[in-house]
């Protein structure tokens, strides 16, 4: 029997999962919810996380039912991130870890996406859309590695997303791509706009900045709703993201896709890319909200196939990185 | 048009064997794309197929090998064009000579000659990948061909041709992780036939890559 406490807090989220020979005990989650047009800054997210992070372990605990001298390792985020909240983790991991005898297992946080949501759906050696706040990366896996197809060249897609909901002013509760996509489901109207993508690579700065400039004015001469912008925006920047994705596709001749991170819970997102895998005669894998946004589960899941290979961290190799490329990770839990 | 027959599904469209006026041709037909709003669809299938059909007369001539076009039909959303049926994907080409290092590099060479004529005619491929390079084998050394160039444009910028170069440095390290050398004689081969002006694309190259690096991840 191997107990993994997963621990993430890379980015706004702070989450912390157990899981039992794979299976899911626990896994509460907390965000840092800033007020509408404004970011989360790094320094203050820490301190978020800094308040809540035991509160969340013994949450963890008490649901999993589980005590910490039953845990065999401790996977945290070892980046990518924001520094302060991926220290803030990494601090509190680390003294676990001392106080109880436990090994470190450092984890990189896409690999943690690829990895739960290859566990919660089943698909075997899918083509990855990675895309979140930070992230947008069209994966493969080959030799050995998850391999980087495609990505974007300046801005993350999830990154564009919170940036235009602070132009229009949308509440960052439950997340500002959520409501995002509940505008957008009510918009009929669609403004052309920059449609960015340059072989399997995407860019949305000039999306961002051609908004930026233009998106009150537009709603103040009542050409468009903010509906039609939330619609349009989508519109164009998923079309991108599913075309990027089709080309990786054609490229490494896979017939299945798997969508993960945050904004993989976009329904539309996920129809859009359904579609073309239909019309491909090919699959597509995607999970909810509980899998898809930030969470402790999924770093306990690539902890937990790293544990099995005989992986782990020692206390002064635990640091933490802001930059840590999908494809520095050596996949040696995987046979294919 | 008769005898028609899918031959494979791409990113961009189905193509398909076919007769063409007595002639052997395969038929590229951009499908609608329902995935997509329709005016967005519309409007990049066009664009799309203008683009092709631009570059690929261009690049006949200033004597880079392309299919030879014949046929263009926006309204159907199809293009008809010379079958290079002896000719395979450098992909291919690649995973099959893995042992033959030598017959791998020479590829190489020969594609950074035909991206350095590319470029010094000022055509943007778009989506060079080792999928989109054709090798047609033949008595002496095999021939380069290019192909699907939807996404292709015409610019004289160095940044558009260092991110062009980008794009298929990304696509060889990413599907042929253990060819090495191949992408250091293609730049040789593309640094020796574009002479000064194309010297600066690579040196543009440089910087677009550390891009791509200090690129933050996370979320």
């Amino acid at each position: 029997m191997t107990i993994i406490i997963g621990m993430e807090g890379s980015a706004n989220k702070i989450g912390i999962g157990i899981l039992k020979n794979g299976e899911i005990l626990s896994n509460p989650r907390k965000t840092y919810i800033t007020p509408p047009g404004l970011g989360f800054i790094p320094s203050e997210t820490a301190k978020h996380h800094q308040g809540c992070v035991l509160e969340i372990l013994d949450e963890a605990l008490r649901e999993a039912n589980v005590s910490l001298k039953e845990v065999d390792a401790i996977a945290f985020t070892k980046g990518p991130g924001m520094a302060a909240p991926l220290l803030t983790v990494a601090l509190v991991a680390r003294t676990l870890s001392l106080m109880w005898n436990i090994p470190l297992i450092g984890v990189n946080h896409c690999i943690g996406h690829i990895e739960m949501a290859r566990a919660i759906t089943g698909a075997n050696n899918p083509t990855v859309l990675y895309v979140s706040g930070g992230n947008t990366q069209v994966i493969a896996y080959l030799e050995k590695k998850y391999r980087i197809f495609g990505e974007t060249i300046d801005i993350a897609v999830g990154n564009c997303l919170d940036r235009f909901a602070r132009i229009l002013m949308l509440s960052n509760d439950p997340s500002p791509g959520y409501n995002i996509e509940k505008l957008a489901e009510k918009g009929k109207k669609l403004l052309t706009l920059p449609y960015c993508v340059k072989g399997m690579d995407v860019s949305f700065s000039g999306i961002l900045s051609f908004l930026e400039e233009r998106a009150n004015n537009l709603l103040k001469k009542g050409e468009y709703t903010k509906e039609d912008l939330c619609f349009s925006l989508q519109e164009t920047i998923f079309a991108m993201l599913v075309e990027t994705t089709e080309r990786a596709m054609a490229h490494c001749g896979s017939s299945e896709v798997l969508i993960c991170g945050g904004v993989g819970c976009n329904k539309r997102l996920q129809s859009m890319m359904n579609t073309m895998c239909e019309e491909r005669c090919g699959r597509l894998y995607a999970t909810d909200e509980r899998f898809c946004i930030d969470n402790g589960a999924m770093i306990a899941q690539a902890g937990y196939l790293m544990f099995k290979c005989g992986i782990t961290t020692s206390l002064k190799d635990s640091w933490v990185t802001q930059r840590f490329r999908t494809d520095d990770v050596l996949v040696t839990w995987r046979d294919d | 048009m008769n005898d028609v027959s899918l031959i494979t599904q791409g990113a961009e469209g189905r193509v398909f064997n076919a007769k063409f006026l007595g002639k052997n041709v395969i038929i590229k037909h951009r499908f609608k794309k329902t995935y997509r709003h329709p005016d967005l669809d519309d409007y990049l299938t066009k664009e799309r197929i203008k683009a092709e059909v631009k570059s690929l007369v261009r690049c006949r001539m200033v004597g880079i090998n392309v299919p030879a076009l014949y046929d263009v039909n926006l309204h159907a959303s199809e293009i008809v064009m010379e079958n290079l049926d002896d000719a395979i994907q450098a992909r291919k080409f690649i995973y099959e000579r893995k042992a033959d290092r030598s017959e791998v590099l020479g590829i190489g060479k020969e594609i950074g000659a035909v991206l350095a004529k590319l470029h010094s005619n000022d055509i943007v491929h778009g989506d060079l990948t080792t999928s989109n390079i054709l090798i047609r084998p033949s008595s002496e050394k095999p021939i380069v061909y290019l192909i699907d160039f939807g996404l292709s444009y015409v610019s004289d910028k160095i940044e558009d041709k260092a991110v062009d170069l980008y794009v298929l440095e990304r696509a060889v390290s990413s599907t042929h992780p253990d060819s090495d050398g191949f992408l250091e004689v293609l730049w040789e081969a593309y640094r020796e036939k574009g002479g000064k002006k194309l010297n600066s694309v690579l040196l543009k190259l440089d910087e677009v890559r550390t891009r791509g690096r200090k690129k933050l991840c996370f979320g």
